[in-house]
């Protein structure tokens, strides 16, 4: 918890002097980086969007953006920025209990624990409630059976957002708990997943036995639909229009690197392992991208080209309007209007400019287009991303189920009859394997 | 850059809104685009006297209430939901904007004053050739005679060219392209009214032979006084065009809750509730942009060159798209006549056209971020 006697800022300019107050007193190049990011955790400035009791300030997110700023100007390391801060924090804040905050949310900030999102299988994809992981009563713990996919992370994970099925017995929905899973046991055999890229940024984890002590439940047994609903809601909102949360520099996470956790922080710094995220927002990144094409239609001297200039205005246009839908959407949670449907809007967004990123620089490669690796345009940059395009309207709820979202949820349409809505999960057929044994 | 409208901006935005469901219903908006004149004088005098429209964003010594761009925009915005058949853009968004950016002061005070209380219809009349909106190919001349000078030309595409009693026109003079004002009751001039694609902005040709006119500014400032007229004119179209865009949604919406087939409402189906999502997220993004702009613009940003093609390219694209899948949502009753589909269609694809076309403000933006504007290392 947070132990600072100050009342939250309820200016940019008082949360810029209370957070250089912070850095001034605090932020010293030559204490550890693990005592640095201790005391940014208690300090209530490693997320300040979150609640003033468990470790933020409670401060809207254009605020918590100021802070951000001032960390930036100062060249000082964040909290790690993985799937732990972006997704199981503020899961286990809305649900877990006051124990399992105090035991999970401050380690994730200190780079005690990296975590990773145990959701998808291969069977169940934007029908996640059918998923068929197995976690099943055995004394005070569970025991795990199934298999996981598109896990990042999953390598260095000490802990995941496990969403298994508890009980067969009901609809599909009714049937799944979410746990907090150790991932360093046996029983857990993670393997790399390697995608249409040609690279492995993704794993499969598949589960034989594995245990979870019941006390590692967030939220409520046969209760995981409500809690991987916040999940997922944090997700859409980190990976489309720029939630303005992050923190330029930040530190790594997790039992792999402990001993990085003990050098200086200048030494850190200086080492160039710390994860420089270019921007807080997608937008502003692609902003950055953008920079590049130009300079590459002037390289090849296609910046003359009618076909060239309209993608890069169509790439630049799509680009600015992500930025201002966000920041549209930040001004309305302030004024305290409902943000509706900002988060897919920005989900939908981002899948478009990754999109109209690759038509763009095809459009200026020409037959280059053709090339990979070194012999590729931008060093294989323009290849590699192009190969990447197809990613971002998959991963982390579809293009499809963003757009049932807007339409159920902002629009009021009606949703698609569910006909197996009051059938048990074991009378069903899910994805494309066997039903299981129940 | 905030893109908040205030409290009082919105209760004015809601006021606009009450009046012109009661004045510009569809049954009214049928009525007047099937006229000539396109307008009912009776309204339009409401809209001066009443609730200050025409002199909203003029400077209360001209008659006006001294409000800003961004109270323009939502009025926009609202007449561009409404379809409102009146010569407004061509009165206040052209005309006016152009007399302001001249900065005759005379002329300021002789002609704005009749705006901003609904006794003057005004319009500019610059364009020649349909391809093009800037002042390149100008072959309209002014000639000196006596205290004013004479016109000689014809210009196309002019707003409400037929019925406005004040008709502002760029000729070539000795010192340059420059600003004249004439009467619509001026010797010389002739006007025809042509037939429009969109029934609801009235559109005419003019000759002028041998037409007096006052100069306004000094010979050689149109070019300037058109850039920055047409700049603002280019986003006060965006805001119209989110107004009528969001009308779109609305409809389909609306339309997609209540037509039921295969015994279920249309809407439930993905095909159609895919259709309205991408719909909003085109629309929201086009409000984004038409905000921006406008406090852009509000701001006297050197951004707003930029942002102001920004802004009409996705506001057409956005009018277009959703005027067009308007009527695929409402399938064959969108394709009647009584049904309002094809009027906001009609409006999309002439405002798509009107000031330059998406294609071509996509270049001028190209050609921008390419001189290394808007885009941060």
């Amino acid at each position: 918890m947070t132990a600072t006697g100050e009342s939250a800022p309820t200016t940019g300019e008082a949360v810029r002097s209370q957070v250089r107050a912070f850095l001034d007193e605090n932020f010293d190049r030559d204490i550890s980086l693990r005592t640095w990011l201790e005391r940014v955790a208690d300090s209530g400035w490693a997320s300040p969007q979150w609640p003033a009791q468990w470790f933020g300030k409670g401060l809207p997110a254009d605020l918590a953006a100021v802070a951000f700023d001032e960390f930036r100007k100062a060249k000082a390391p964040g909290p790690p920025a993985g799937l732990g801060r972006m997704l199981a924090a503020p899961t286990i804040i809305a649900h877990g209990t006051d124990e399992q905050k105090q035991r999970f949310v401050r380690r994730i900030l200190t780079g005690a624990d990296a975590w990773c999102q145990l959701f998808s299988e291969p069977g169940a994809g934007s029908d996640l409630a059918s998923l068929q992981t197995r976690a099943e009563p055995d004394g005070d713990e569970c025991v795990v059976n199934g298999q996981k996919v598109w896990t990042s992370g999953a390598h260095g994970a000490d802990l995941g957002m496990l969403l298994a099925r508890t009980d067969v017995g009901v609809p599909k929905h009714r049937g799944l708990t979410c746990f907090a899973f150790e991932m360093d046991q046996p029983g857990v055999e993670v393997r790399p997943l390697k995608q249409m890229t040609g690279d492995a940024q993704f794993a499969e984890v598949f589960f034989t036995g594995a245990r979870v002590p019941a006390a590692n439940v967030i939220g409520d047994l046969n209760g995981g639909w409500r809690v991987a609903m916040t999940t997922l809601m944090n997700e859409r909102a980190g990976l489309g229009a720029g939630s303005g949360l992050g923190f330029p520099i930040s530190a790594p996470a997790g039992r792999r690197i402990q001993q990085q956790l003990e050098q200086p922080v200048g030494e850190f710094l200086a080492s160039g392992m710390s994860t420089t995220i270019a921007a807080a927002s997608a937008g502003a990144m692609v902003g950055g991208n953008m920079q590049l094409l130009l300079l590459l239609a002037k390289a090849r001297g296609r910046d003359g080209d009618g076909n060239v200039r309209q993608q890069i205005a169509r790439l630049y246009t799509l680009s600015q309007l992500n930025r201002w839908n966000g920041l549209r959407a930040r001004e309305a949670a302030q004024a305290g209007q409902r943000a509706g449907a900002a988060a897919s809007v920005g989900k939908l967004m981002a899948s478009h400019i990754a999109r109209q990123w690759r038509e763009t620089a095809m459009t200026i490669a020409g037959g280059d287009g053709m090339l990979a690796g070194p012999d590729g345009p931008l060093g294989g940059g323009v290849a590699r991303q192009s190969l990447f395009a197809p990613a971002p309207s998959i991963y982390g709820g579809s293009d499809q189920v963003q757009r049932n979202i807007i339409g159920e949820r902002v629009l009021g349409l009606p949703k698609d009859p569910d006909i197996f809505r009051d059938v048990p999960f074991r009378d069903l057929t899910a994805g494309t394997q066997p039903k299981p044994a129940s | 850059m905030s893109m908040t409208f205030t409290e009082e901006q919105d209760e004015f935005r809601e006021s606009v809104r009450r009046f012109l469901e009661q004045k510009s219903s569809s049954a009214d908006v049928r009525r007047l685009m099937e006229t000539d004149e396109g307008y009912d004088p009776a309204v339009w005098q409401q809209m001066a006297g009443q609730l200050g429209l025409q002199g909203l964003a003029l400077a209360e010594e001209y008659g006006g209430s001294g409000y800003g761009f961004i109270e323009q925009i939502a009025v926009l915005e609202e007449m561009g939901r409404a379809l409102l058949c009146a010569p407004y853009f061509s009165t206040v968004v052209l005309a006016g904007t152009a007399l302001v950016q001249s900065g005759d002061d005379a002329a300021k005070r002789d002609l704005l004053p009749g705006i901003a209380d609904g006794s003057t219809i005004a319009t500019l009349a610059w364009v020649e050739n349909p391809a093009e909106w800037g002042t390149g190919s100008l072959s309209t001349t002014a000639k000196r005679s006596g205290d004013g000078y004479t016109i000689d030309g014809s210009k196309t595409l002019v707003l409400d060219g037929h019925t406005a009693s004040l008709i502002l026109v760029v000729a070539q003079a000795d010192g340059g392209p420059s600003l004249f004002a004439s009467g619509a009751s001026a010797s010389g001039l002739t006007r025809r009214k042509l037939e429009t694609l969109d029934m609801t902005r009235k559109v005419a040709a003019l000759e002028f032979a041998g037409t007096p006119a006052r100069l306004i500014a000094d010979e050689g400032a149109a070019a300037g006084i058109l850039e920055r007229t047409l700049r603002l004119a280019v986003v006060a179209l965006a805001a119209e065009q989110v107004g009528a865009a969001q009308k779109c949604l609305d409809m389909s919406v609306e339309y997609a809750k209540l037509r039921v087939q295969f015994g279920r409402p249309i809407g439930s189906f993905q095909a159609i509730k895919h259709k309205c999502a991408d719909m909003l997220l085109e629309v929201e993004s086009a409000r984004s942009a038409a905000y921006y702009a406008a406090w852009a613009a509000a701001g006297g940003s050197d951004e707003l060159p930029l942002v102001a093609s920004l802004a009409k390219v996705c506001c057409s694209d956005a009018l277009a798209s959703a005027a067009t899948e308007n009527i695929q949502i409402h399938g064959g009753i969108g394709f009647t006549w009584e049904h309002d589909a094809h009027l906001y269609y009609r409006r999309a694809k002439s405002a798509e056209q009107f000031l330059g076309s998406p294609f071509e403000h996509r270049d001028l933006l190209a050609q921008r971020l390419l001189a290394g504007e808007g885009v941060s290392p």
